[in-house]
């Protein structure tokens, strides 16, 4: 589908979302309540089909953190890209590791590195960072280590 | 965090293999619960070599940040480096001469099979056959050989840079490289003699650590390991960059989804990366190995994402870019990581012994998994 397609078929999906088309791909900007259900049609959705999710990520805009979705089909080879918003005091969205198994260590990285809660996450624990980590998080951007260099 | 090392309430063992151990080729630490010699869970603790790449980047230059990526999946440095230059590249739209686009995938295309080779190598090691070690890295050196010569380097070797390449191709490259070639085309019959038709190497290869097509999606395996489960997934083909699109090469699909299959898948690849090698070295074009580009780059306020195929799968560089000299956030999809997460549910059920085929057969690299 192209993006024109795309968009149409995503507005009667969710009427609420709002897109950015300036980029390679469609951006779409949903509210992160809206997530769970949105994310379960586009995966179970005949024409949209996305089923590989091949990027999930984080970014600290340092007055709220946005996270950020890639999504392709395998079979329809169309791609989008999901963002939804987060308060940064109280980050918290709704886990898509069910619906998107590889979802479950990128959720578990975005949450140590980022600080973001995922609600109905299978193991919420730290992935990378040791168990007793209590420097707050790094990817942040008013992160600073004292002790090792990552800043030049 | 598991505190007690032993048995649990129900009468599991839990173990531990790594952070050190030689069949996790890394610093990878495996908290497995085993009932009786069959495992019920196999959890991965990571971390051990994690030195926040993407927290580096966000305060070095475009030209900087790219000799960072080769510490991350060293075994493809080269691609790393060429995953970064062209979504620098993308941003500033810079046109990279042909000669630099056919140099890049010649690079490319060595550093696979020098990749693909030391797994073959470190495969039979995994599950007890010791002489293909010895094999794999002495046709390996001679690959070792030829970058060492143009690009300076053995291992990390930050030759693609914005633009094209940072040095010419040393003389000699040609003829060494098609002296290789002509030495090693004999040597995958070879390694397919020595190992893949060993009674006791397929017994432990196949059936084992199966993944379905549709798991390996979800869990967002790519390269080789999702291939082996009939997934099409190779970037070079799907979204060609530089001269892909103009040669001819196979994507290699196996459907039977165990490490037999993930097996073959690499070892037709060198093949196919032979042929492109091949039809590529006689036909390097004459003129500039690198754009004219400013001593400063700039990127323009928006987002850049730029793919390629790595010796383990896609690797991917997202760009968010503020304007500035430095990225605002950058993020790596690393193929090892998402590799990673497929473990678990591949070696449930399985034998103990199993898990380090396993293993074998996703070639794992612990820097491109922690970043």
């Amino acid at each position: 589908m192209t993006k024109e397609e795309l968009k149409i078929k995503i507005e009667d999906i969710l009427p609420a979302a709002t897109f950015d088309e300036t980029g390679e791909w469609l951006n779409i900007l949903i509210e992160a309540k809206a997530w769970y259900g949105f994310a379960k049609q586009i995966r179970s959705s005949r024409e949209l089909e996305f089923d590989y999710l091949f990027c999930l990520t984080c970014i600290d805009w340092k007055t709220h953190l946005t996270m950020v979705y890639h999504f392709t089909s395998t079979y329809r080879r169309h791609t989008i890209v999901i963002k939804s918003k987060l308060d940064r005091n109280n980050p918290e969205i709704e886990s898509v590791a069910a619906i998107w198994r590889t979802a479950e260590f990128h959720e578990r990285e975005v949450y140590e590195l980022f600080g973001v809660k995922f609600l109905n996450h299978p193991d919420m624990r730290k992935l990378l960072l040791t168990d007793d980590w209590s420097g707050g998080f790094p990817l942040r951007k008013d992160f600073e280590d004292p002790i090792n260099m990552i800043r030049l | 965090m598991i505190e007690e090392v032993g048995t649990t309430t129900e009468g599991d063992l839990i173990i531990n293999i790594g952070p050190q151990h030689p069949s996790t080729h890394g610093v990878l630490h495996l908290v497995i619960t085993l009932n009786g010699e069959t495992i019920k869970n196999v959890e991965p603790h990571l971390g051990y070599i994690h030195r926040s790449i993407e927290k580096m980047c966000e305060s070095l230059t475009y030209r900087q940040f790219i000799y960072v990526t080769s510490r991350m999946d060293y075994l493809s440095a080269h691609i790393n480096n060429h995953g970064c230059a062209l979504c620098v590249e993308k941003g500033l739209q810079i046109e990279v001469p042909p000669r630099a686009q056919v140099i890049r995938v010649l690079m490319d295309e060595l550093t696979r099979l020098a990749s693909h080779q030391l797994w073959w190598g470190a495969m039979g090691m995994d599950v007890g056959a010791l002489t293909p070690f010895f094999h794999a890295f002495r046709e390996r050196e001679m690959i070792n050989e030829i970058m060492e010569e143009t690009c300076g380097a053995r291992l990390t070797m930050n030759y693609m840079v914005p633009g094209g390449v940072m040095f010419d191709l040393h003389p000699n490259f040609q003829h060494r490289v098609k002296k290789f070639i002509e030495f090693f085309k004999s040597k995958i019959d070879e390694y397919h003699e020595l190992l893949t038709g060993n009674m006791i190497f397929v017994n432990r290869m196949k059936g084992v650590g199966f993944l379905s097509k549709e798991d390996a999606i979800s869990y967002g395996c790519t390269g080789p390991t999702a291939r082996g489960s009939g997934v099409i997934c190779d970037i070079r083909k799907l979204y060609p960059y530089e001269v892909y699109s103009q040669i001819s090469f196979e994507e290699v699909i196996e459907t039977g989804g165990d490490c037999l299959s993930r097996y073959l898948v690499r070892m037709e690849e060198m093949r196919q990366s032979l042929s492109i090698i091949e039809q590529l070295i006689d036909n390097i074009p004459e003129g500039d190995f690198q754009a004219k580009t400013k001593a400063v780059l700039k990127l323009p306020k928006g987002e850049f994402y730029s793919r390629v195929e790595t010796a383990r799968g896609e690797f991917g560089v997202y760009i968010i870019s503020e304007g500035g000299t430095t990225p605002y956030r950058i993020k790596f999809r690393s193929p090892g990581f998402s590799n990673l997460s497929a473990l678990n549910h591949m070696a449930k059920r399985s034998k103990i012994g199993d898990l380090i085929a396993i293993m074998g057969t996703l070639d794992l690299v612990i820097p491109d998994i922690d970043r």
